[in-house]
């Protein structure tokens, strides 16, 4: 019987196995950001104990920055405090940090693979859910609690029992105006929250392979939002390409990338196939992820959404979500930050000016993104269509600095979670793709983004 | 620890995120304390800090260390914020039908027993402690039992507990004293390790 990527990754990480169900598993890479490293580095202080591989620690400030001005310091106080102590910390420790202004500073998610950081085959954690975006590269990637950041920074391991395997599979073509947003809003809505708990997924079928690495890590992100606890897409050319021209690789590394394929006989403890065809743009209607509809439906056309949300979100069963009008948009975060997902917005709105009432935002993942954006000219692009081109940064998906919506408000939003509270007290969040976010953008309601195509 | 008996709290609602544990607003301390006065804190409290009457959390015993809630408890952000939340408000176990996996991780790291049961047993748990707010609970880590023994009800389940995460929750041993002790097997590894 073969075997899955995800078993062959997991073995050959095992430093030792403790019982029938536990591994002592070896973490190749460490990504750590201001927010819930600080109480993990208390601790080693504490214990006495001292940095394992400082090398294999990467240090970023994304979660509690500021979007704009970010040449000046921090204004609240307890922000630059936490900024301050990753920095102290990351001294202390001979850890790289890119910091706010840095080259590479951006979404810890972002500045991962775009500096070669990530790589196949590894096993990399974080304090931060949506690690699983790292899966894109045929890795086993996945967010940890703050005591696993501490254990990590002492050991380089945790201790961990290994994953059941779920194979997700998309078959046929998407068609025109259907991204890699919409295709994991989809699974997420067939799956619900709990779907795939206590699973690692791999994403497999056509769809997936066509794929850029954008795509993939758009796609890979998310499965943390049908509870699993990652998500990866098998090691191929696309993803070779794009790793050899960020880091150099040596031979011997390379061979053993390929031999970490899943076998075609292998055995996962599930499988579900989805077909392209059936996927149209998304958008969710209530407070929880899996509350996904295809755009042109009604809100009813979700089943899990419970009283409480919609009440939250004030919208009404039978109410189309098409036209319902929106207050704010979103574009960035680990999900939807990067540069074909700016291309793709400048695509739409080129030539066009958001309604008066409606604030966008667009938060680039990272100082490159930022850069290469300005290179191509979509910085003006979004500026003459009304829009707000701002720094780096977590922004808006979490509001933990400035950027934040206000009570009762709608939003629709790139990002990858709509629970009550998440974008600001009383805010109400439609995720979406962002064709979708540009399109509602330019029409100040939600807006099907194939109307602005062709 | 290894008996814990106390009245319960009930939350019925499924899919409570860590974002509704701990608002990511309370996320901008470098400390682990006092973040039991700000759990569930927008579902607890008004624009204006003022307590919601009507929010159910607050109708039971502030002295109970169990907590009953919905399916797929802790899902949502790895904050473990939010297991040092429900540790700081004093809850020592948190039952439900389904526990996301980083927050049942934080919870063991925290000393909190996430406990599976099944959703008719959760339904019923639910329905009983609902009404009755000063009866008891036993919950035996050893044993793995929860047991509910009253007048007009007994319930007597087996829940399922990691054997290592079990012998560190009774002896208090933590995974990072742990795996610092096995440093030698680690640095053995790295050895051979390619990547």
């Amino acid at each position: 019987m073969g075997e899955t990527i995800i078993d062959k990754i997991w073995d050959v990480h095992v430093v030792k196995s403790i019982t029938d169900q536990v591994d002592m598993l070896y973490i190749d890479r460490h990504f750590i950001h201001e927010v819930t490293s600080p109480q993990a580095f208390s601790g080693l202080k504490e214990k006495g104990l001292s940095v394992l591989r400082p090398e294999r620690v990467t240090a970023v400030a994304d979660h509690n920055v500021p979007t704009q001005n970010q040449h000046l310091p921090i204004e609240n106080e307890l922000s630059k405090k936490q900024v301050d102590t990753l920095l102290s910390n990351c001294t202390d420790h001979s850890i790289e940090l890119f910091g706010i202004g840095h080259e590479k500073n951006g979404i810890v998610h972002v500045i991962g693979p775009e500096n070669g950081l990530t790589q196949p085959g590894m096993t990399i954690v974080c304090g931060d859910s949506h690690t699983s975006t790292h899966g894109a590269f045929g890795a086993i990637a996945f967010g940890i609690g703050t005591s696993q950041v501490e254990q990590v920074l002492a050991s380089q391991c945790l201790l961990l029992s290994r994953p059941k395997t779920m194979k997700v599979e998309v078959n046929g073509k998407l068609s025109t105006g259907v991204g890699a947003k919409d295709v994991v809003l989809y699974i997420i809505s067939k799956l619900g929250t709990e779907g795939a708990t206590g699973h690692f997924v791999e994403y497999a079928g056509d769809v997936f392979r066509s794929f850029s690495m954008e795509e993939r890590m758009t796609v890979c992100n998310m499965s943390i939002e049908m509870g699993a606890r990652g998500g990866l897409v098998g090691i191929d050319e696309t993803t070779i390409n794009y790793v050899k021209e960020r880091a150099t690789i040596s031979d011997e590394k390379l061979a053993f990338w390929k031999t970490l394929n899943s076998d075609q006989d292998a055995k996962f403890d599930q499988t579900i196939t989805f077909r392209a065809e059936d996927i149209h743009p998304m958008v969710t209607t209530g407070t929880s992820p899996d509350t996904g509809v295809d755009i042109a439906e009604t809100v009813a056309s979700s089943t899990r959404n419970s009283e409480k949300g919609l009440e939250y979100m004030g919208l009404k069963n039978e109410q189309p979500m098409i036209g319902t009008k929106i207050d704010y948009v979103f574009i960035g975060s680990c999900t939807n930050s990067r540069i074909e997902d700016l291309r793709a917005v400048a695509g739409i709105v080129e030539g066009h000016k958001k309604p008066e009432g409606v604030t966008v935002w667009i938060v680039p993942g990272s100082n490159k993104v930022k850069d290469q954006a300005v290179d191509e000219g979509l910085d003006k692009i979004f500026i003459d269509a009304g829009f707000e081109f701002r720094e780096p940064g977590c922004s808006a998906c979490l509001a933990m600095n400035d950027d934040k919506i206000p009570s009762g408000a709608l939003c629709i939003s790139t990002s990858n979670r709509n629970f009550e509270g998440r974008q600001g007290d009383g805010a109400r969040t439609v995720l979406a793709s962002p064709i979708t976010a540009a399109a509602s953008a330019i029409n100040g309601k939600i807006t099907d983004p194939r109307t602005y195509l062709n | 620890m290894d008996k814990i008996i106390s009245t319960a709290i009930v939350l019925d609602r499924d899919n409570i995120d860590t974002d509704q544990i701990i608002p990511a607003k309370f996320l901008k301390s470098t400390n682990k304390e006092g973040f039991g006065d700000r759990l569930f804190y927008n579902w607890r409290y008004d624009e204006n800090d003022i307590p919601k009457e009507d929010f159910e959390f607050l109708k039971y015993q502030k002295e109970s260390k169990i907590l009953i809630a919905g399916n797929n408890f802790g899902c949502g952000s790895s904050r473990e914020h939010a297991a040092w939340a429900i540790a700081d408000y004093g809850i020592e176990v948190v039952i439900s039908s389904q526990f996301a996996d980083i927050f049942k991780g934080n919870a063991l790291n925290n000393g909190i027993v996430p406990i599976t049961v099944s959703e008719a047993c959760l339904k019923a748990l639910m329905k009983y402690f609902e009404r009755e707010k000063s009866c008891p609970i036993e919950v035996d880590i050893e044993e793995q039992t929860l047991i509910v023994d009253a007048k007009d009800i007994f319930i007597n389940v087996k829940f399922d507990i990691d054997p290592l995460k079990k012998e560190f929750i009774l002896t208090g041993t933590t995974e990072i004293e742990y795996l610092v002790e096995h440093q030698a097997d680690i640095i053995n590894f790295e050895k051979t390790h390619v990547l």
